[in-house]
């Protein structure tokens, strides 16, 4: 197999993403802060949120799948607030 | 009270807003289709296998023009350990003739098309345009929506949410009694290319012939299960992934594809395929479990939105169940518009359709399906002791003679952990639910 293996970043260029100037994902870094499980890091399938060196979460918003995958599987109340992004923005799968 | 806009908003072009859209409109009903993506479709993805025999009275001969990929006349149930893989396979060549049975489609295509039904049909299509909350009269009945649009109120009669999986419409309006992590799977998926040449000599099928394989043990530590189908000049490979399993175990779901697809089993079906498209969405897996109440004063909920999605291991559909549903609810809708009732007397007709027909039928009898098909033993358990069993069945270990296929079981199921308890009861679970 000489299959070539793709950067993360790579993979995310393959979709296209119509990306608003205003974040349609909020997280609250205080109550991240003491967060030990961090589900949202492992299970976000565009990889939006990465821990930083002195225990906080950093996010992107502009790549996102609007799967709502990071707020169901976090059980911090208020960690992550996330609605839709404003109209014809945001992710766009594409038509053949 | 004045006068709504409209008879019906219908808040999401999918295959259950689109199919809502076009029974409202086709009864003379006026109708909105509010769809927050720049073109319907354009926010969708799922595996890639739609059973569209739903639109026959809606749209005879849907075949003829719908844009599928392939007719799926191959059909693969396989179970993966490591190193071993268990192929059921099954084809037929009916189901390469019409009115066919499942066809592989991109949503963008599938749901764009649907929606153009709903717009010849007399239904007006609003893009670009997300719904941010309901509009509800003093006793809560729904009398509306509210977009992100300047001026973007719009008053309805009757609101059908076919807003997807998040359904924020129906948790605002507590249709919902509570979310909970472990009633959704998370579905990712690689689109990639290949040459139909290729495709058709790998899969062995033709012309518009394709193949749905479903895969269970392939998703490493995490539960769920995999498949792989052929497109065009496509292919479809990707995981479906129970979520607090996936937040739990430490491995991302790109790599969880990715090792899918170095198994010696999947490998050369995909090699030299190359990425098009990455992709994820999620699913309500749960089935009765987690519905919510679909029927409220002024609004139904139909499709995703409604959790009207089956995940029955063999049968893995919600295309189906989203069009139907969105039919269904707007038939009630138009009966409760002529007689001039909306409350949830009103529009009972749509529960009532839902539960005699395979809407609620399927998922009652397989309500206990889902929860089997992720628990531990079924996944962690079941795939080696089933492929260990396979294996010494086959394999020839002379000079020693063929030990009996009983003692055979009962040895790979103490080496396994399974007990014979517990194996009897997920036995009769699965006797009950898909016998």
């Amino acid at each position: 197999m000489n299959d070539h293996i793709i950067s993360f970043q790579e993979r995310m260029d393959t979709a296209e993403f119509r990306v608003h100037h205003q974040a349609h994902i909020v997280v609250d870094g205080k109550v991240c802060a003491d967060c030990s499980t961090r589900e949202c890091v492992i299970a976000c399938p565009a990889n939006l949120f990465v821990p930083t060196s002195d225990g906080g979460i950093v996010f992107n918003y502009e790549q996102c799948f609007e799967c709502g995958t990071c707020y169901i599987v976090c059980n911090r109340e208020g960690a992550i607030s996330w609605h839709y992004p404003e109209g014809g923005h945001g992710v766009v799968f594409r038509r053949t | 009270m004045s006068t709504p806009d409209v008879d019906v908003v219908v808040v999401g072009a999918g295959p259950a807003g689109s199919c809502a859209a076009i029974v409202a409109a086709r009864a003379g009903l006026s109708v909105v289709l509010l769809e927050r993506g720049p073109f319907p479709g354009s926010k969708n993805m799922y595996g890639g296998v739609v059973y569209p025999r739903i639109l026959d009275g809606l749209i005879p001969n849907w075949w003829e023009e719908a844009p599928i990929q392939r007719w799926v006349t191959r059909r693969s149930t396989m179970l993966l350990t490591d190193t071993q893989a268990l192929t059921v396979d099954f084809r037929s060549e009916a189901w390469g003739q019409p009115p066919y049975n499942g066809a592989t489609a991109f949503r963008p295509d599938w749901d764009h098309w649907l929606a153009s039904h709903a717009e010849a049909a007399g239904a007006q299509l609003l893009t670009d345009t997300t719904v941010v909350g309901l509009l509800r009269d003093a006793g809560g009945a729904v009398t509306g929506v509210r977009t992100d649009r300047p001026d973007g109120d719009l008053t309805a009669r009757v609101v059908i949410a076919c807003d997807g999986v998040n359904s924020f419409l129906a948790k605002e309006a507590g249709l919902y009694e509570h979310t909970d992590a472990k009633h959704f799977t998370l579905g990712v998926k690689e689109t990639l290319a290949l040459p139909k040449e290729v495709i058709d000599e790998r899969f062995a099928v033709r012309e518009r012939h394709g193949v749905d394989i479903e895969i269970l043990g392939g998703t490493g530590k995490v539960n769920g299960g995999g498949f792989l189908y052929t497109g065009l000049d496509t292919l479809a490979v990707g995981v479906v992934l129970k979520l607090p399993k996936l937040a739990a175990q430490q491995q991302r779901p790109e790599q969880i594809i990715a090792g899918l697809k170095q198994h010696p089993a999947i490998a050369p079906l995909v090699q030299g395929a190359e990425l098009k498209e990455y992709s994820a969405h999620l699913i309500p897996e749960a089935g009765l479990t987690m519905m919510p109440k679909m029927t409220m004063p002024g609004m139904l909920v139909a499709g995703d939105a409604a959790a009207l999605c089956l995940a029955a291991g063999i049968w893995l559909e919600g295309v189906n169940f989203a069009m139907a549903s969105g039919m269904y609810a707007a038939e009630a809708a138009v009966e409760a518009v002529q007689k001039g009732d909306t409350s949830a007397t009103g529009l009972a007709g749509y529960q009532r359709r839902l539960s005699d027909t395979f809407v609620l039928k399927d998922h009652r009898k397989l309500r206990r399906a889902p929860e089997l098909v992720l628990s531990d033993r079924v996944q962690h358990l079941y795939p080696t002791m089933v492929a260990n069993v396979v294996e010494r069945m086959f394999h020839v270990d002379n000079p020693n003679p063929k030990p009996g296929v009983r003692r055979i079981l009962d040895q790979e199921r103490r080496k396994a952990g399974v007990r014979r308890r517990d194996l009897l009861r997920d036995g009769w679970t699965g006797f009950r639910s898909f016998g």
